[in-house]
């Protein structure tokens, strides 16, 4: 198991939900930095949709816990101004669906002011988005676009999967000088509980994570995907094959290590993301071991992903999703290739 | 519709005061002012496109004809104010302190063209239509919660309120009172397209009606009007009024940007008649005249020292240490991501392995 890096200033621990986990971050930096502030549709009374931002606004008051008007793009915008004039915003997108408004604002500014000013201006804010199928949304609610943003120069993606690394990755995406996507999966907001450290810590932002040791395929997913990748493990091992799983949690930087030191160990790599085939992150993944580990690799490296189709109405979405099975399928194809 | 909007003017084409209440806050030492500013950036705007044509810069977008605009809303800024320009607005960005070299840099492909003077808040200019509306916001909103009397101004052109950011940025700024100035420069033209088929409605100050802010339409050649009204704007902003819209009405003698013809889509003599009779620094020229404060040595000594400035700024540009490779990789993130470092060591080795 990799050890993790995180400072805990408390050993305290409360068993939190991952959306919980989430506002108690929100909480610990509003009441750390005063600096920070949390501006989106509903975060304010309503403690947004998804509940994230719970009494916060009780807490620190209206105006650093911010109702905006209905508008990405505005949110986005008046946020990028805030950024570069000393504030740390933190930014509710409803839904990673509807972030499309803003894409302009983050391709455009967000993620190029830096390099434009030659680091005069600076943006570092946190783009909160809930993303992801599996949860009977209406449609557009469901989108997993992560690519678009790590395609774009600029901007950091994270993307945890469990509560004690929402908390430490909202922290330090809080304290990044750079701007970050960090995207939150609705499937898994309240899966599970786990033990989240009170008071302030971080995950590095970057680092991937292994969450089970096996010798014979590596399983990369991120989100939601982990536990859909940790069930086809356990499914693998019923067969005797045995399986690294790496839960990726930056989409970008990539944690190129992980992946390599695992690979080269396994020879075999199955990588899971519920976002559409091509041009998705798992290519990029494929070229990251081709660059490392190509002539450690005794089969090609199969993907287990949403189609290349918009995410449908949630009548079909669990055919659109990854599963255990389709997981399983693949293991048996780089095993027995 | 009922025109509510009419254009506010203190000096007319001829020079003449037409509103008496300006008499006493006109001294001589402002309207002297106000025509070198005008003068330095014409001189500026007509040698940027000469150095274009010559290929010592890159595209340039000019601005000469809406020198009013862009000199008497910057001067009424207070040092500490934030000025969120587009790429026309160099030349209120000169008037407001930014380096001349570093504008020339700018439209010679450099990105240390978009670092502003030490204090100085200038924001890189927009370049996408109306994305820098949000941004005066957000930024005059952190004035206002830090507690300052600073206000930002932001410019755009008449095709940037079609942009969603421009009703969203101006939604944003009504909302939270932030202390913005929403400076329009209407030169009747978005490239090709005439205001009459940009938009429905007859005028552009009227959509401040929507966001229940106060709007103002003037004759954005009258410098004396664009002035004191984006003064008196920006007073509002720092006594907790919030944004204003000012529409300024003006025109673009000279192309979109070096690389458009406008005869392709205009009659281009408009230009000319415009030029002789509304020209802003003609404008001045004939007030000074007719109040007396006309001196042609000291015309020709401000033309002379704007010369000698413009040209040393071209040196300075030209004599700039040539761009750096580091700067292409060093600055996207505070610290490089291990794709990009990996990038340019791999790049930088490759050069070097050509070079010998």
């Amino acid at each position: 198991m990799m050890i993790e890096k995180a400072i805990v200033n408390s050993t305290k621990t409360n068993q939190l939900t991952l959306v919980q986990a989430v506002t108690d971050g929100l909480r610990t930096m509003l009441e750390e930095d005063e600096r920070v502030l949390v501006l989106g549709e509903d975060v304010g009374k309503n403690g947004g949709v998804f509940r994230a931002t719970e009494g916060l606004q009780k807490q620190f008051g209206e105006d650093r816990v911010i109702d905006t008007p209905l508008s990405e793009a505005g949110i986005v915008g008046t946020s990028i101004g805030l950024a570069v004039n000393g504030f740390k915003p933190v930014v509710e997108i409803q839904f990673l669906g509807f972030i499309y408004p803003a894409y302009e604002q983050i391709m455009t500014h967000v993620s190029r002011i830096r390099m434009r000013t030659m680091g005069s201006f600076t943006v570092p804010m946190v783009i909160r988005a809930p993303y992801g199928a599996g949860i009977r949304a209406p449609e557009i609610h469901s989108d997993s676009v992560e690519a678009l943003f790590t395609h774009m120069p600029g901007i950091k993606v994270v993307c945890p999967s469990s509560a004690y690394d929402a908390k430490g990755l909202l922290i330090a995406a809080i304290e990044d000088p750079d701007p970050v996507l960090f995207m939150e999966s609705m499937r898994i907001y309240r899966a599970s509980r786990e033990a989240v450290p009170e008071g302030k810590y971080t995950v590095e932002i970057g680092k991937g994570k292994k969450l089970q040791d096996g010798n014979d395929v590596t399983l990369i997913a991120w989100g939601a995907m982990v536990s859909v990748a940790l069930r086809a493990a356990e499914q693998a091992k019923k067969q005797g094959i045995t399986c690294d799983v790496i839960d990726l949690r930056t989409l970008y930087p990539i944690d190129k290590d992980i992946i390599t030191e695992s690979v080269q160990k396994t020879g075999r790599a199955v990588i899971v993301h519920e976002a559409h085939q091509t041009g998705g992150l798992g290519n990029d993944i494929i070229s990251i071991i081709n660059d490392t580990s190509f002539l450690y690799l005794k089969s090609p490296i199969e993907r287990v992903t949403g189609f290349d189709v918009p995410v449908p109405f949630f009548s079909l979405e669990e055919q659109y999703l990854p599963t255990p099975e389709r997981v399983m399928k693949a293991i048996e194809k780089v095993v027995h290739f | 519709m009922k025109l509510e909007f009419p254009i506010l003017q203190i000096v007319d084409e001829n020079g003449n005061l037409v509103n008496e209440n300006y008499r006493k806050a006109i001294t001589e030492e402002l309207v002297k002012k106000f025509y070198y500013h005008m003068i330095r950036i014409r001189t500026f705007d007509r040698k940027a496109i000469s150095l274009q044509r010559q290929g010592r810069l890159g595209t340039y977008a000019p601005f000469e004809g809406q020198e009013a605009s862009q000199v008497g809303s910057a001067l009424a800024l207070e040092k500490d104010d934030w000025l969120f320009p587009t790429y026309r607005d160099h030349g209120a960005a000169l008037t407001f302190g930014a380096g001349m070299s570093r504008i020339f840099l700018y439209w010679n492909g450099r990105l240390e063209g978009c670092v502003p003077e030490k204090g100085k808040k200038i924001f890189p200019p927009a370049v996408p239509i109306a994305t820098q509306i949000p941004h005066a916001a957000g930024a005059a909103l952190a004035e206002k919660r830090k507690g300052t009397k600073n206000a930002a101004i932001a410019y755009f052109g008449d095709g940037a309120t079609s942009e969603g950011d421009f009703h969203e940025g101006l939604n944003f700024a009504s909302v939270f009172k932030a202390p913005v100035v929403y400076f329009n420069q209407n030169n009747r033209f978005a490239i090709s397209v005439p205001i009459e088929k940009q938009m429905n409605s007859e005028t552009i100050a009227q959509k401040a009606l929507a966001y229940n802010m106060p709007g103002f339409r003037i004759d954005g050649n009258d410098i004396f009007a664009v002035y004191f009204q984006v003064l008196e704007a920006l007073k509002f902003a720092r006594h907790g009024g919030g944004s204003t819209l000012i529409e300024a009405v003006t025109w673009r003698y000279g192309a979109h940007t070096t690389s458009d013809d406008p005869t392709k889509y205009r009659d281009q003599s408009e230009s000319e008649v415009i030029r002789e009779t509304r020209d802003p620094l003609l404008r001045v020229e004939r007030y000074m005249k007719s109040n007396g404060i006309w001196k042609e040595e000291w015309v020709q000594k401000i033309t002379n020292e704007i010369a000698a400035e413009v040209e040393q700024a071209v040196k300075e540009m030209e004599n700039y240490p040539k761009p750096n490779v580091n700067d292409l990789f060093d600055h996207v993130f505070e610290k490089p991501t291990w794709t990009i470092s990996q990038q340019k060591e791999q790049y930088l080795q490759l050069i070097g392995r050509e070079a010998r």
